[in-house]
């Protein structure tokens, strides 16, 4: 049996951290400690740190030079015990209009499942989502949380392009494709929300240990948040949050 | 007038890049610049441009280029049989080009891909700190006709500051990619963990700079595992026993094992090679 967590090379410029191979809010409060203690301690030439559900990347900007001591470095901070809290995860609130316009595929789950289209996007709104990390596309969220009532598999040919916004679920997993892109995920409605922005300097408002709701609006409410969108004055609603 | 390269004809493929987008990779975005980083290195090198000046990459069949101002430039990587006006241009070597001369390329020699730098490097959008180019992320993703290509005016050379490099071409005919174990080779049987360094793999058409597929199928029967970070390099094994190296546009995570890690020669040397061509992994130890 594997010791976590595990320290490993990733070719000659990053370094892999493997924890615990699970999905759970435990371990991703645990993989996000270590992140942040590593990334606020000192390295010689310039890293990013990115995370997934139980495994820390960290890319070097050149090869790594003195890869031993680099390793034990890392290993004596991955020793800090005490795991610390991020005390200002954030809330957002994402609209999604669940439209039979925009949810292509509400129709099916609802015949599949045998519940009304009401009860898939009251399923689908109630849970607080957390976001484990961004990955796949840019701008796109891990998110966990989706109820197992709604557990739904992909399609087995993926569609050829689905609208940048669309709100889906594939598998245990539900989220928001930030791009047009082609996809296999099974579609209950979009949002007007752009979640992904290359000319700023955080191109996506969300980090890794955020949460989301989703909130049900009408077509016409969808509308015109797509004007406010397009005007440059949507803000998102969005409050600090205690898990 | 502005110093400018215009597009007659976009050729197959070709992008601007540089050393690619660093510390991004939180946000889901590909890292992206040069396939080939020795040879843009050695373009920059020659025209004395800082290292990660941008530069174009051009895959396989080039495009025909007209300057609109005279400078200096410099091809490396692959050899496409370029000509300035019909006159064959040598490569790792400056040239000089004046206002009006056109730029093409012929018959492949070597090499797949190849790096055409300008004095002073290309002048086009600056995204997340870089100038590479990604459908989604910059304006523009590949060279379309009639584009006009900024340049930054920069005063003439008639020799380069760095006329004494020596350049060794040799990775352009080379076969073996050195490859390090990946987080998941030990999960590999012993015969596997030897198999993979014997198989002679071959590069599928449909690969490209996010991934390089091979026809060759390979057993897998490791279990699936969590997604997990991916980077350029990263060679994936998938459920149906597909092998592929993800590559400079590759996404940031991914669900398959990852069995190897192309060194960054390993990475050179590969993005060098064309569909059809055979290769096989050499085993590098940490």
């Amino acid at each position: 049996m594997p010791v976590y967590p595990q320290i490993v090379p990733m070719g000659e410029q990053a370094i892999l951290i493997n924890f615990k191979p699970e999905i759970s809010s435990e371990q991703l409060e645990k993989v996000l400690f270590y992140k942040r203690l590593i990334k606020n301690s000192e390295f010689k030439v310039k890293v990013e740190v990115l995370n997934t559900y139980n495994s820390l990347l960290i890319n070097y900007d050149s090869t790594i030079e003195d890869a031993y001591s680099e390793f034990s470095r890392l290993k004596s901070l991955l020793k800090t015990a005490k795991i610390e809290k991020k005390g200002n995860s954030r809330l957002f609130y994402v609209p999604v209009c669940y439209d039979e316009e925009f949810g292509f595929d509400l129709q099916l789950i609802s015949e599949q499942k045998n519940i009304s289209i009401s009860e898939i996007i009251e399923l689908h709104t109630r849970p607080v989502y957390l976001i484990y990390f961004l990955g796949f596309l840019p701008g796109f969220l891990y998110l966990g949380g989706l109820d197992e009532k709604l557990h739904f598999p992909r399609k087995n040919s993926p569609r050829k392009q689905v609208e940048k916004g669309s709100v889906g679920i594939g598998g245990n997993q539900t989220g928001i494709y930030p791009e047009n892109s082609p996809g296999g995920w099974q579609i209950l409605g979009r949002t007007p929300v752009k979640l992904f922005n290359p000319k700023l300097q955080n191109p996506s408002p969300f980090s890794a240990g955020d949460h989301l709701k989703f909130y049900a609006v009408s077509r016409d409410e969808y509308l015109a948040l797509e004007e406010e969108i397009n005007a440059g004055q949507f803000q998102f609603k969005s409050e600090n949050y205690e898990s | 007038m502005k110093a400018e390269i215009e597009i007659l004809q976009p050729g197959l493929f070709s992008t601007i890049q540089d050393n690619g987008r660093f510390g991004f990779m939180e946000f889901g975005v590909p890292v992206s610049g040069v396939m080939d980083k020795y040879a843009a290195k050695i373009v920059n090198l020659l025209l004395g441009n800082p290292v990660d000046a941008a530069v174009m990459e051009i895959t396989l069949q080039g495009p025909q280029l007209k300057f609109h101002t005279a400078i200096n430039i410099c091809l490396s990587g692959a050899d496409l049989s370029a000509a300035v006006n019909g006159n064959p241009v040598k490569r790792n070597e400056l040239l000089q080009v004046e206002n009006g001369d056109v730029l093409k390329f012929g018959k492949r020699k070597s090499g797949f891909r190849a790096y055409l730098g300008v004095s002073g490097g290309f002048d086009t959008e600056k995204v997340m700190n870089s100038r590479s180019w990604y459908r989604g992320i910059t304006r523009n993703f590949k060279l379309e006709k009639n584009y006009f290509l900024k340049i930054h005016e920069f005063p003439l050379k008639t020799r380069s500051t760095n006329a004494s490099i020596k350049v060794d071409e040799n990775y352009l005919f080379d076969k073996s990619i050195d490859a390090f174990p990946g987080p998941e080779f030990d999960k590999l049987s012993e015969e596997q963990q030897e198999e993979i360094f014997k198989v002679y793999f071959s590069l599928e058409v449909s690969s490209n700079r996010m991934a390089i597929s091979f026809a060759e199928k390979f057993s897998n029967e490791i279990e699936p595992i969590l997604t997990g970070p991916v980077l350029p390099g990263t060679v994936q094994l998938t459920p149906a026993g597909n092998v592929i190296a993800l590559m400079q546009d590759c996404q940031t995570t991914g669900g398959y094992p990852r069995i190897l890690q192309l060194s960054e020669f390993g990475k050179q040397v590969l993005s060098q090679k064309m569909p059809g061509e055979k290769i096989r992994f050499k085993k590098v130890d940490y």
